[in-house]
This record gives C-alpha cells, sequence and structure tokens, in this order.
C-alpha cells in the first residue's frame, strides 16, 4: 500500500474532486465537495473555498476524502477507492490549505476487496459480541443448511476421490468383472473418508491459527472457514470430521469382511495417512509431506483398495494406471497451496510453496505434468495399462494455462483463480478419459 | 412525493454510491461510501458486519449526513450536488434476512445485487448486513455541482404519523 507521502502526490491523477467532513455548531456531520490541488512539496492539499452555510470552519480539524468509484451499470463496480486523511483546515489567501496529520485508504487495486474483508473478520466478530451484549443472546452469522454442508465439507472437491475409485473399479471390471454393490460401497466409504478429511483439515487449521493468519483464501485454497467465519463451532466440525470417519471405517470393514481381509492394511494406511495430514503428533502437511500424502491417498491407495474389492487381488496394472492420477491430485494441492503461503508459513506448515523459489515451483509443475503424462504414454505403448487409455493424452493442453498463470501472476491469488479450476479440470479430465479408456477396452474385449 | 424536494429525491434515486459521515466517539467525523437507497420519507444505506464500526458509531451518536458529490456516479440530466443531514438508527435485529426488506429498492438501483447475491455462500459475512435508517432533517443543494456558491437549503418537516 502507498505510504502518505506518495499518497498525497498521486491524489490528483486519482481523484476528481474532495470532501470536506467536519462537525457543525449542531453537532451534526456536515459534508460538502470541493476542487482540490495538492502541494507536495509542502504536502498540503488546497482546497477550493466553500461559500455559504456549508463552509468548513477555520482553523479546526476535518476529514477530507477522496473517493473513487466507477459504476458498472447491471454488473457493479470497478476501480473502488479511497483516501480519506484527517488534519488541521486554515484559510491560505482565499482558500483552505489542508495539512494531513492521519490517513486510511484502500484501493482495490494494491488489495482485493476480497483480502480487505477477510482482514476485517475480527471486527465482524468484534460486531457480533456487541449485539449479542445489547440483546442478550448469541448472534451468529448464517448460512442455509446445504450451503452450509457444502461449505463444510467441501463437497465439490470429492471428484478427487471419484477418479481413483472408478478408475480401480475400471481396471478390475476390465480384468476381473464387476460388482455393482461392491462398487458402490466403495465409492460412499471413500467419499465418507475423504469429506472426514476435508473437515478435520478444518478442525486443525483453525486450532493452529493457519485459518486466521489467512488473508487471500479461494474457492479452491484457504479452507471452508466455517469456523473462523462463525457460521460453525469448533466442537461441531470436529464431531462432523469423527461422524465421516466413523462411516468410512465402517464401510471399509464390510468391504473388508465381505471382499477379503487384504484390504485391511490399505485401508489402515489410507485412514491414518488422511488423519494425520494435518492432525498431530504427525502433521504430515506441516513438515512438508502433504503433497505425497495426497499423492498416495489419492492415487495409489485408492485405486489398489477399489480395485482389491473387487477382484478380491492384488496386481500391478490398478498401481500403474493410478501414479498418473495420484500426481496430477497432488499437482491440484501444490498450486493451490500458492496463495496460501504466506499464511501456512506463519502456521508451520511447510509445504513445496512456503519452501521453494517461485522458479522451481513453477518448474516443478512443468516437470510433474509431463512425468504423470509420459507415465500414460509409456505404460499404454508398453501394454502395462490398456492402449485406449492413450485417450487421456488429450486432456495435457489443459495444463499449458496454468502454467502461464504460476509463471506469469505467481503473486495475485485472485488472477490465479481461473488457473486452479483449470488444474482441478485437468485431473478430472485425465482421469475420466483414463477410465474412459477402460471402458473401451471393456467393450473392445466383449465385441 | 417524498419529504424531500423533487431534485434533491432525483440524486437519492439515481446515485450508485454516496459519502455517509458519522461521528467517532473521539468527535471527529468520519466518512464511508456506501450506496443509498430512498423511499420518500427515509434513506436506507445497509453495512456489512465486516465493515461495521460506522454502526457502533451511530449507536453512540445517531446524527449523521449523506452527501452525493460524485459526478461519474449519479446520472442525471442536470449534475447537482446535495449533503442531508438526519438521525440516524441502527436495525440489526436480525442481520441475516433483516436487510432484504430494502432489496427491492437495492435491486432498482442495482439489479447485478442479484448476482452476488447467488454468490452468498462465498461471502457469507458480507451479507451479514445491518440497516442504517436515516430520517432527512436538512438539505444542502447545489445547482450544478458548485459549492463555491451558496446552496439551497430545504429544513424537512417533520412526518406526521
Amino acid at each position: 500500500m502507498k505510504q502518505p507521502p506518495e499518497l498525497i502526490g498521486t491524489l490528483e491523477e486519482r481523484f476528481a474532486h474532495a470532501v470536506i467532513a467536519f462537525v457543525d455548531s449542531d453537532g451534526y456531520p456536515m459534508s460538502v465537495a470541493t476542487e482540490f490541488e495538492v502541494d507536495a512539496d509542502r504536502g498540503v492539499v488546497v482546497l477550493q473555498a466553500v461559500a455559504g452555510e456549508a463552509q468548513p470552519p477555520a482553523e479546526e480539524r476535518v476529514n477530507v476524502v477522496f473517493s473513487h468509484i466507477r459504476p458498472q451499470p447491471g454488473i457493479g463496480y470497478d476501480e473502488r477507492r479511497y483516501v480519506s486523511l484527517w488534519g488541521a483546515l486554515r484559510p491560505a489567501d482565499g482558500r483552505l490549505e489542508f495539512t494531513p496529520e492521519h490517513v486510511q485508504h484502500w484501493d482495490e487495486q494494491e488489495m482485493s476487496f476480497f483480502e480487505y474483508s477477510e482482514r476485517s473478520v475480527p471486527q465482524a466478530h468484534r460486531y457480533l459480541e456487541r449485539v449479542s451484549a445489547e440483546t442478550g443472546r448469541e448472534v451468529r452469522p448464517k448460512l442455509a443448511f446445504g450451503w452450509l454442508f457444502l461449505r463444510a465439507t467441501r463437497l465439490p472437491f470429492l471428484t478427487a476421490t471419484f477418479v481413483p475409485v472408478l478408475l480401480g473399479i475400471a481396471v478390475a471390471a476390465e480384468k476381473d468383472g464387476f460388482n455393482w454393490w461392491v462398487a458402490l460401497l466403495t465409492v460412499i466409504g471413500g467419499a465418507c473418508i475423504h469429506l472426514g478429511l476435508n473437515v478435520a483439515n478444518d478442525v486443525f487449521d483453525t486450532t493452529s491459527g493457519a485459518d486466521a493468519a489467512n488473508v487471500n483464501p479461494t474457492q479452491f485454497s484457504g479452507g471452508s472457514r466455517v469456523v473462523h467465519y462463525g457460521l460453525m463451532s469448533l466442537r461441531t466440525i470436529t464431531l462432523l470430521s469423527a461422524g465421516f470417519y466413523a462411516a468410512g471405517i465402517a464401510i471399509g470393514l464390510i468391504l473388508a469382511a465381505a471382499r477379503g481381509w487384504g484390504l485391511l492394511w490399505l485401508g489402515v494406511a489410507g485412514v491414518l495417512l488422511s488423519l494425520f495430514y494435518t492432525a498431530p503428533p504427525l502433521k504430515f502437511v506441516h513438515r512438508g509431506l502433504g503433497e505425497v500424502i495426497v499423492a498416495l491417498g489419492f492415487g495409489p491407495i485408492m485405486t489398489l483398495g477399489a480395485y482389491y474389492v473387487q477382484a478380491q487381488e492384488y496386481d500391478l496394472e490398478p498401481l500403474l494406471a493410478s501414479l498418473p492420477v495420484g500426481i496430477l491430485i497432488a499437482l491440484v494441492l501444490y498450486v493451490n497451496e500458492v496463495p496460501d503461503r504466506p499464511a501456512d508459513e506463519k502456521a508451520g506448515k511447510r509445504t513445496l510453496p512456503v519452501r521453494l523459489s517461485k522458479d522451481a515451483i513453477v518448474n516443478g509443475y512443468a516437470a510433474s505434468v509431463a512425468l504423470a503424462f509420459g507415465m500414460i504414454l509409456v505404460f499404454a505403448a508398453a501394454g502395462w495399462i490398456v492402449r485406449p487409455a492413450l485417450i487421456a493424452l488429450a486432456a495435457a493442453p489443459l495444463a499449458v494455462p496454468v502454467y502461464r498463470a504460476l509463471r506469469d501472476h505467481y503473486e495475485e491469488p485472485y488472477v490465479l483463480m481461473p488457473a486452479m479450476a483449470k488444474n482441478i479440470q485437468l485431473h478430472l479430465a485425465t482421469g475420466t478419459l483414463l477410465i474412459l479408456g477402460y471402458v473401451i477396452a471393456i467393450v473392445a474385449d466383449a465385441v | 412525493m417524498g419529504v424531500l424536494p423533487a431534485p434533491v429525491e432525483e440524486l437519492l434515486n439515481t446515485a450508485l454510491v454516496s459519502e455517509l459521515t458519522v461521528v467517532d466517539p473521539k468527535g471527529r467525523p468520519v466518512t464511508h461510501p456506501l450506496i443509498p437507497l430512498y423511499d420518500g420519507e427515509l434513506i436506507y444505506l445497509t453495512s456489512s458486519i465486516l465493515f461495521s464500526k460506522k454502526l457502533e458509531h451511530i449507536k453512540a451518536n445517531p446524527k449523521v449526513s449523506i452527501s452525493i458529490t460524485d459526478p461519474e456516479a449519479v446520472k442525471v440530466e442536470r449534475f447537482a450536488r446535495v449533503t442531508i443531514k438526519g438521525d440516524a438508527t441502527v436495525d440489526d435485529s436480525d442481520l441475516h434476512a433483516g436487510w432484504e426488506r430494502v432489496l427491492p429498492l437495492w435491486r432498482e438501483k442495482e439489479p447485478a445485487i442479484d448476482f452476488f447475491l447467488g454468490k452468498r455462500v462465498a461471502l457469507p459475512l458480507f451479507f451479514e448486513r445491518a440497516v442504517i435508517e436515516v430520517r432527512p432533517r436538512k438539505a444542502f443543494f447545489w445547482e450544478e455541482g458548485r459549492t463555491d456558491r451558496a446552496p439551497q437549503v430545504f429544513e424537512v418537516a417533520p412526518v406526521l404519523a
């Protein structure tokens, strides 16, 4: 943000008029617009005199405000900015000289409205506490139940579970056949563990202070913030997380009992990796292992588990098929961690974007994407996964805008948002095309 | 016909932004840009709890003024400027939905509000809002926005119940 002397020097180019506000003899605040120019050398704002009853009092402290907004009819506004100065006003040569002493300002080109709002969350809580004290009842912010559930669980991220689970099922179906109810239970069980992880992540990001420290959350990063905003209590989301884990574990045990206890070690590994992703004492994400854990959990572990409950044995093919999916989901986390890195660093989360330079992160993204698609090419060409899986290469161009956005807008969280969305599409499209490759192979085998 | 003169009402009904000035506990004027809404009797402004210091100031001192000064934000045939002094009350009895009573006035002036309201899940605290109701007492009107000339001054007659 601009500092006061620099700020005053830019007033003429950024604002068309000034508003002088003062308290009049009736005790009412009075405000009146006028023309102005800046004497930067003397650090004063020279204001045109105001006529009649609205004249500001001489030799008194006033508030001089410069405000700009460009209405976009039917859309809203842009170019919002204001500078509010407090100081002394004195008459000089038929005009008014204003010497600023205190300044408050905001320009959405320097600080986005979202960040401005996030920085104001403590004021919202203070106000709610005061209203609660005035009314004698606890006043909390609200959100409709459906929206709150969606927000608290981060439901749309379930694609990260659906892709590897359906891929495991597809690989099994191509090799050994397919059981509907087992498939359904696998999807539900995997989703429960994933939602348990999402909510647990918020529990520990709240207690570690990571959520409060993050003033640049986006719809893809920064967690659900339901506790930080006061929409849900820590106790409620802790119970919600425990409920999802309990349901997921119960489904895993049913599947293990029905399809083979060989599932157990994989299931235990999956639950532990998920839980200790942010939970103490292991806190994998704080130790810089978050990306690896996500790659393992939402790649090989889910795909192998889904394969095992169908085929009732382990095999190399689902493991190979899961590797590109695991890399791409880790890249979703990797890119989403870029805007979170100042807050993550403050909270002691040593993610890759916290530890590495911008160049290393951007090049690391390109290399990882190349590795994922190189694997698909080599594995399919060698016949280690089905050849129609090669169609997944068609998703590769989706990585280009993500790479460019990281390279060009690394420091701009809200400009990165479309790239984050594109990166999620990259994982989803690649996974879906891999699954489609297996469906084509199944149909081809049947014909 | 409302409580204010027609040219003042025209400005209030078209302005996309105004300056609300309140008095802080130290007696200093503090100005905030806000969209003004008007129903012929009261001027309404809404404030998110995120930016709620002004609400605390009004509760402590209800004397406020509202100015319309920016030619960019007012689409009228003959630009003018106005400052309205008045007494404000804060309605925060239902922060979640209470402000929606002024939504028809808001929508008329800024149709995009429905789009933003649809994003409520993304900005939940922004849409926890109090309504500031201002009863006008006195209006200062400057033809062509020329504040170097004395304003026309209108005392607002009290509304009889």
